[in-house]
Parts: structure tokens; sequence; C-alpha cells
């Protein structure tokens, strides 16, 4: 069992009057990889601040391993930070950048020349030492500074946005890489991303914020197959949101809800459900079967649009009462049936068990989240 | 020649800039530095046949002493615009925007009138009976006025006066481009505030404090109508040396050459100021 590294207790802060953070609480664990994952303007890079002592909170504390850190400066802290520009010196060469830390502990000469060689050797830029930021690539200079910040070997790396500024392809490459990063130097990183995808495929676990609070903590899994509420739902991954009604509660765990008419059985959820109480049935694209026009089972409607995207074909359908369906399917080329024209008429379908259930939500915050969107 | 006709208003700026350049830069240069190695002539002020007297004369103890005293002036002009400007330009970054450009602007405002006017209502200030020993007296401070006009304070007084702005111009510059992230990693690296003064703040502003030298230092020389108005006999310029020598002494060669050490002064600081951009990475590479 992992042991708490750091824990925040009812943080709040606020700029000019409006609420960024609103008494969040959050545990991190020792060793973990764990993403602040939100849209711009949830908190996440105040919140990352606040760990690193850049800003200070409002109220509310945080504690890294018994320690209370809330107004212990940046320079007294045993955490460092990997910033979203990078912020290498620009008057310093690769060398000095990195060293930089262990100078200030004023170690000695030849210690801080053997580290800043591993801490190089370990992003792959022993042959760039003595050239200055500026003479790097966007990728090497991301390295540096990922060198730079781990060099004082700190408790727990905060990490903002760093991949934000590389492309597609250097992206992933750092991706892998800073996962090998932080299981060879077991380092507790917090990652901050408003990317879902990368949220999603590194971490351990993730937080998903919005206006300040915590939406959902916890495994990319979790977040992704059993969202909180409709905001994850809707910002993490695309999907398909049914409107249902809860036609009778049985006995077996299992419901039977009414969606567009059809009679369907699902797990009984989490939350109290009643015979008449309307309800979001949550699909994943993935989820959607396509059947042809004659089939038994499913919803008839007809294909809208369609998008190769190499490995799978997503399709969006009209059901014949207006609603848009997402499909994403992947090739079966034993399928006759599996090329639609536009404007085909086809039947939606899905696998009871793969749906997931959450209640209706106040209109406000619906309303409110579908802005977000 | 077809490359003339095809672009005609690229071929007209790059006419106008080098004519610029040909007839009001290098031309006035060339002929300072022939002038300088003429010799004297009462009649036509300057005859052949070449030499370097005038050089030689630079070197006469009369006017190194001069060269000497003028270097000191401009050096504490210099130093006590630094002084002044370096805070303020690191004040001036750090406030709101749309405030910013209002500090800025009545910054730039005194430009709109004559420097030597603004110099004539310094002596008025600093004058025996002037508003500044007045107001001292009245409020008893002082019993009977001192004296500040004609004396090298005054005209560093006026030397600062009209040079400040090109101090904290390019100061603020530098610190308006000084990014927070950078302050912000060398505290999350272990550094204090003096340690991120001197190992980041400093370094990151040279090439402005530089500039600022570069526009402060050379013309605080050369302002020979400072220590006019405002010094007294003894308190000289390099500057004052030069127009001496052109409309008083009717020495061109000497003038001339007195005038291209300030020249040769100024491209000494150019390259230290390009030499201190390169180091954090401005000039390319």
């Amino acid at each position: 069992m992992k042991q708490t590294l750091l824990s925040l207790s009812n943080l709040s802060k606020q700029f000019d009057g409006k609420t960024v953070l609103d008494s969040l609480d959050l545990e991190i664990l020792d060793g973990e990889f764990i993403t602040l994952l939100g849209p711009s303007g949830c908190g996440k890079t105040t919140l990352l601040r606040l760990m690193a002592g850049f800003e200070h909170p409002d109220d509310g504390s945080i504690t890294l391993a018994g320690q209370n850190l809330t107004h212990t400066p940046p320079e007294h802290r045993p955490l460092n930070t990997v910033f979203q520009n990078y912020a290498l010196f620009p008057h310093m060469s690769v060398f000095d950048n990195v060293a930089y830390g262990l100078k200030m502990e004023k170690r000695p000469k030849d210690e801080i020349r053997q580290r800043v060689d591993d801490a190089l050797a370990m992003v792959q830029l022993e042959d760039f030492a003595r050239r200055k930021p500026h003479q790097l690539s966007g990728g090497q200079q991301q390295r540096v500074a990922i060198a730079r910040a781990v060099i004082k070997r700190p408790k727990m790396l905060l990490l903002d946005e760093p991949l934000s500024a590389l492309d597609y392809k250097l992206r992933r490459t750092m991706q892998v890489e800073l996962k090998r990063l932080q299981r060879e130097l077991g380092i507790t990183f917090v990652f901050v991303t408003h990317d879902q995808e990368e949220a999603l495929s590194m971490s351990d676990r993730v937080v998903v914020l919005k206006d300040g609070r915590v939406q959902q903590l916890g495994t990319p899994r979790e977040v992704y197959e059993r969202p909180a509420n409709l905001f994850t739902a809707r910002f993490v991954g695309e999907t398909n949101f049914f409107a249902g009604r809860v036609d009778a509660a049985n006995g077996d765990d299992t419901i039977t809800v009414d969606v567009f008419g059809l009679k369907r059985t699902f797990r009984k959820p989490d939350f109290q459900v009643f015979e008449g109480q309307p309800l979001h049935v949550l699909l994943r694209p993935e989820d959607i079967r396509v059947l042809a026009p004659d089939s038994d089972d499913g919803v008839a409607g007809k294909v809208v649009e369609r998008n190769y995207k190499g490995s799978t074909l997503d399709s969006v359908i009209h059901l014949d009462d207006g609603t848009e369906v997402l499909a994403s399917e992947f090739f079966d080329e034993d399928d006759p049936t599996f090329d639609y024209r536009l404007g085909e008429p086809v039947k939606v379908s899905w696998v009871d068990g793969w749906e997931w259930l959450l209640p209706e939500e106040d209109a406000d915050a619906e309303a409110e989240a579908s802005a977000d969107a | 020649m077809r490359s003339v006709m095809q672009q005609p208003f690229r071929t007209a700026v790059l006419v106008l800039v080098w004519g610029w350049l040909l007839f009001l830069v290098l031309t006035p240069n060339l002929l300072v530095i022939g002038a300088s190695v003429m010799t004297r002539d009462p009649g036509t002020f300057i005859s052949l046949p070449l030499n370097l007297d005038a050089y030689r004369q630079l070197f006469n103890p009369l006017y190194l002493d001069v060269f000497l005293n003028s270097l000191y002036m401009a050096t504490m002009t210099t130093l006590i615009c630094l002084l002044i400007g370096y805070p303020f330009a690191w004040a001036l970054s750090k406030v709101p925007r749309h405030r910013q450009m209002l500090l800025i602007f009545l910054l730039i405002v005194p430009f709109w009138t004559n420097s030597l006017v603004r110099t004539y209502a310094l002596k008025l200030i600093l004058a025996t009976n002037g508003l500044l020993n007045n107001a001292l007296m009245s409020v008893g401070l002082i019993d009977q006025p001192m004296q500040m006009l004609y004396t090298e304070g005054a005209v560093i007084i006026g030397l600062v006066y009209l040079l400040l702005p090109f101090m904290i111009l390019p100061l603020y510059a530098v610190f308006d481009d000084l990014r927070e992230d950078l302050l912000r990693a060398s505290h999350d690296l272990g550094a204090g505030r003096l340690a991120t003064f001197v190992h980041i703040i400093v370094p990151m502003t040279l090439p402005g404090v530089l500039a600022g030298i570069m526009l402060v230092l050379l013309p605080a020389m050369g302002l020979f109508f400072v220590p006019d108005i405002l010094g007294g006999s003894r308190n000289l310029l390099v500057g004052n040396v030069i127009k001496n020598q052109f409309l008083d002494a009717r020495n061109w060669p000497f003038g001339a050459a007195a005038s291209i050490m300030l020249t040769l002064a100024m491209a000494f600081l150019m390259f230290a100021h390009r030499l201190s951009k390169r180091r954090i990475g401005e000039d390319g590479v």
C-alpha cells in the first residue's frame, strides 16, 4: 500500500475576487504518476503553483510527508518544477543550467560535475553540455529542463504542461520517455495537462478538475469507463448521451430502462433509482454497434458522416428522433455490411452491460457543463 | 537592371537609405577624419601636409586633464543614472500594463521641450537666489543661500536630468522581457532573492545596462552647453574642447581628433554591448 506523500486540505485561492480553487482536498501518494486534468481556467496550474510555492493559498494547508509547507518559500521546498516553456536560463550553458540547483546548495565542484554528467546521460544529452539553450531543439530543451529539475533528487516533480509546445510525434516520444524516467527515478510525478488522451495514457491516477473543484479522482480506466458526472463524461473522451427512463427496478440487481422506446435491461447503478426516474445512458462510440436496417435489434437512423481513421471507421448517425450518435468501429473485413454510404439507412444498437448510467443533474449544472465542453 | 525595373519600391527605399548613410553619415565622418590629419591654417582652417600632430596634442597634459575630468563627470552622471534608473525601470516593469504606458509617456514628455531651455530652467532653480535656496531658507534648513550654481555638482545634476530617460528606457526594455518563469525556476532550484538577483537578474539585464551606459556616458562627455550654463570655468567636458577648437581657437585638426576619440570610445562600448547580448542568445549565432 502506497503512503500519502503530499496532502492538500481545504485549499482555497481567489484572484481579483474570482474563485480559482474552492476548498480543495487531495492526497498524492508516494511514487505515483498523478495527472491534473481539466479545461483552461479549471485551476490546475494554480494548484501546481501552490504546491511549488509560487503562490500562496488564501485558506487551507499543504503538508509534505508530515511537514507543513503552506508558507515555506519555493527555495526551501523539496520539490522541483518543469515549466511549460522550459524556463531555461538563456545566458547559461546546458551544463550550468543543470548544475544551478547544486551550485545553490554549494556542493563541491567534483560532485556537481559528476551529478550533472549523470543527469545529462540520463536524458541522452551528454554531448550538448557546452551548448546554450537557444542552440537546442524544443525536444532537447525539454530534456534539459527535466535534467535540471531532477538533479536535486526532489521528493516530487511538478510538470506544468511540459509537452504542450512539442509537435505530435515528439510528444509521443516524450510521453514514453517521461514514464521511463518516472519508473527509474521512483519520484512522484504531478503532471498538469488539458489533453485527456495524454492524461489517460500516462497516469496511475487522474484528477479531473473544473471550477477549482475535484470532479473525479481515479485510475484512467475508472475515469473513462465510470465517469462520476456528466462533466467528466464529456471532458474525457467522446460520449453518446441517450435519455432514458426507469421502467422497473428488478429484484436481481438489474433495472429495466426505456431508451428510444426499447426496453433494455441494465445493471443497477450506485445511486438510488425509482420508477419513472429520468436517466442519462452513456455509451462510448466504440460501444455502439451499427447494424443492417433489416435487423431485429436497434434504433433506426441514417449515416450522415463517415471518417476513415486508419484502424477504425468513425461515423455519425442521425436517429429518426433527431439524436446524433457517434460510432467508432474496428475494421472487420469479413463483414459485408461494414462500409456504409452517406445517407444509407442503418440501425444502431449496443451490448447491454457496457453502458454507464448517470442521474439527471440540475438543469443549471448541465447547461454550464455543456458550455465548457 | 531587370530587378530594378521589377522592384521599383524596393530599389527606391534602398537608394534612399544608402544615400542617407553615404551623404549624412559616412561623408561627414570621413571629412572629420580627413581634417584630423591635416595642418591647422589660419586662413582656410585646414591645409596640407598630412600629419598626426593633432593626435599628439591630445596627450598634452592640459587636454589630458580636461579629458580625465570630463570622463570623471560623465562616469558620475552614468553611475547616478544607473542607480536611479535600474530600480526605476524594474518597478516600472512591475506596474499594471495600462499604467506603464502612462508612466513611459510622462518620461518622454520633457523631450518635447528643447534641452537648452530645460537647462536654463534648471539654472533658475539652482541659482543663489533661485527656487531651491529660497525654499530651503523658508523652511529654515539653511540660514544663507548655498553656492550650487557654477559647481561640478550643478553640471552633474544637469547631465543626470537630461540623460536619465536614456538610461531608463533600455533598462525598461530588458526588465519587460525578463520572464517571470525564469525567476520562478531560480527560486524553485533553491536560490534565494540575492542569489537570483546575482545569477539571473543581473546577467539578464546586462545588455540593457550597457545600452544605457552607451546612451548616457558618451553624450555626458559631449553636452557642452550644460557646463556652459551651469558650470564654472573649470568644469569642462570634451564637448567643450571640441566646440572651442572649432569655433574659438580655430584649430580644426585638433577638434576633429578629439571628436574621433569620442567616436572610438563609442565603438568600443557598442562592441561590449554586442558581446553581452550574444551571451544570452539574443543575437543569434
